[in-house]
């Protein structure tokens, strides 16, 4: 070990990202092999260590991820052959709470595999253990939030405790969501199994509906605070290009990779120095990412060509982030076709907030007292509708009477927005444009 | 192969009202049509006639009886199948084709097996 330590230390960064990495598709085998996914996570992370303890001794293997499979397996076998050495009444013990049940063998996997006599030609079936584990995570029969953490901890290889951090709830709590999802799968025969066809189109909506989630915990989160806290941007960008590049001709998917990378393109012009919320009109053109908003653009198309009939809201929602993304200016976007794709959007999407959305558009379009009109029609001045309860309504309604010069009724929308539940820098945003207009009148 | 129990919730129906005669024919074709992995299974009489029994202060304590379901809702357990199925997948088809599923709900369950 000549090495000086920051040499070491970038080299172990290295191998763990490069560990990390593999440990989706290695996790994903290895589920297959033991039909268990709490026994496959505790043998790749025994693989995961034996690696960083040997690699930097005798060097990066050649297949990396075989080595990490091959590892991984024989501590499954150890595992199995282990249990199977107990006493009787100790495998009864484990394996069957009543302890009425036979005590001469492990019963095997639910997949009924015996990681003894599994094969393993592992390189070409890793993908298709990979797509399998992800909808295993997305199944509709487990509770989104379970799904997310989920995807998290095996398809993203997060620890319990970054998953905690992730999503911002007490460890116990995350560690509480995964053994109970873990324990439905197993319980329940979620099937670790790519759907058939005929499901395919719905399951893939819950895969992109889950990605989508946690792309939206990250960016909606302004807390940047935490330093340990990992960024589930990231980690949602990480999972939509695995879900590309294993379904590369689903529209949704496409369309969802699209979306994210072309709404992050804008990260570092969201908010400034202070934290406080900047609004796309007065966002930093230039700071932009080009190479996201390349990508996205990209993606749109390709999402479009695949959605000839029908259209896809994932893709939509991105070929509207694209009108801004391509835009030079905030004045030079171009409105017409902002609001002729949320025109599109509502065919499949009609959602209040949908609506709201082709309402400011529409007010871009075609000035402030047309988009007030359009906003009032959802969210009616006497109150009520179904965007009565929502911040973001009357905010935008407040804008529109302020650029109307109605400063009392924009004044009056503000406070509304303000007294329903907002996070933190929308709030200081909103209360930045209250004073303003307060003084404007006096 | 796992068993599953598709547990059937309803408005309280009495199935052998002649009025049921049209639902009973669908009941009669699902079970026809998933004959090969229903287990078994049975259709329950009507909420007015159960009878829900507690023993208090522990085992050995006195028994209360009390006339009525466990709980008063408006959609009750009118029935169950016991379903033998791949996974949790092909349970969960099956039971979209129970015909209170689209009058009603079907939970599924996986059953425990004890290995008898």
């Amino acid at each position: 070990m000549d090495d000086p330590p920051q040499e070491d230390a970038a080299a172990r960064a290295a191998l763990v990202r490069l560990v990390r990495d593999e440990g989706a598709r290695v996790l994903a085998t290895l589920v297959r092999i033991t039909g268990d996914v709490q026994l496959a996570q505790d043998c790749v992370q025994d693989a995961t260590v034996r690696a960083l303890e040997t690699w930097p001794r005798d060097g990066v293997p050649e297949v990396p991820r075989a080595w990490l499979v091959a590892a991984a397996r024989r501590r499954a076998v150890d595992v199995v052959r282990r249990e199977r050495a107990r006493t009787p009444k100790e495998v009864a013990a484990v394996h069957d709470p009543s302890g009425t049940g036979p005590p001469d063998a492990v019963p095997p996997g639910r997949w009924g595999a015996d990681p003894a006599l599994a094969d393993l030609d592992a390189r070409d079936v890793l993908d298709d253990d990979l797509l399998r584990l992800v909808f295993m995570c997305c199944h509709p029969a487990l509770a989104l939030d379970a799904q997310v953490a989920l995807a998290l901890r095996t398809l993203c290889g997060l620890t319990t405790a970054e998953v905690a951090r992730a999503l911002l709830v007490p460890e116990a709590t995350a560690r509480k969501r995964l053994t109970r999802a873990k324990d439905k799968i197993a319980r329940a025969g979620i099937p670790f199994r790519v759907p058939a066809p005929a499901d395919l189109p719905a399951r893939v909506g819950g895969v992109a509906a889950c990605v989508y989630l946690l792309f939206n915990e990250g960016y909606a989160a302004t807390s940047g605070d935490d330093p340990l806290r990992v960024d589930l941007v990231d980690e949602a960008l990480r999972l939509g290009r695995l879900l590309v590049g294993l379904m590369p001709d689903e529209p949704a998917l496409l369309g969802l990779l699209a979306l994210m990378l072309l709404q992050d393109s804008r990260r570092g012009t969201r908010t400034d120095a202070d934290g406080d919320l900047v609004l796309l009109a007065e966002q930093d053109r230039t700071a932009w990412d080009r190479a996201r908003i390349t990508e996205g653009v990209v993606l749109v198309g390709d999402g479009l060509r695949r959605t000839p009939d029908r259209p896809d809201p994932y893709v939509v929602q991105a070929a509207i982030a694209a009108c801004h993304a391509l835009a030079p200016t905030f004045g030079a976007t171009d409105w017409a076709a902002v609001v002729s794709w949320y025109d599109v959007l509502l065919t499949v999407l009609d959602t209040p907030v949908v609506r709201l959305n082709r309402a400011v558009a529409v007010g871009e379009r075609d000035g402030p007292a047309a988009g007030l009109a359009a906003v009032e029609a959802l969210l009616p001045p006497g109150g009520g509708g179904a965007l009565a309860d929502y911040p973001l309504a009357h905010a935008a309604r407040a804008e529109l009477l302020a650029r109307l010069g109605r400063d009392d009724e924009a004044a009056a929308g503000y406070a509304a927005a303000l007294a329903l539940d907002l996070n933190d820098a929308t709030r200081r945003h909103l209360e930045r444009r209250l004073p303003e207009r307060r003084t404007r009148r006096s | 192969m796992p068993q599953y129990a598709a547990i059937i919730y309803s408005p309280d129906v009495d199935w052998t009202a002649p009025e049921q005669a049209a639902e009973m024919g669908e009941y009669d074709a699902f079970t026809a049509a998933a004959g090969a992995v229903i287990r078994g299974g049975a259709a329950l009489y009507p909420t007015s006639t159960a009878t829900t029994v507690r023993v208090t202060g522990g085992k050995g304590g006195d028994v209360v009886t009390s006339d009525g379901p466990y709980a008063e809702t408006k959609e009750v357990l009118t029935g169950f199948y016991l379903l033998e199925c791949a996974d949790l997948d092909e349970a969960v088809r099956l039971a979209a084709t129970i015909p209170t599923a689209w009058n009603g709900a079907v939970e599924v369950r996986p059953v425990i097996d004890f290995g008898r």
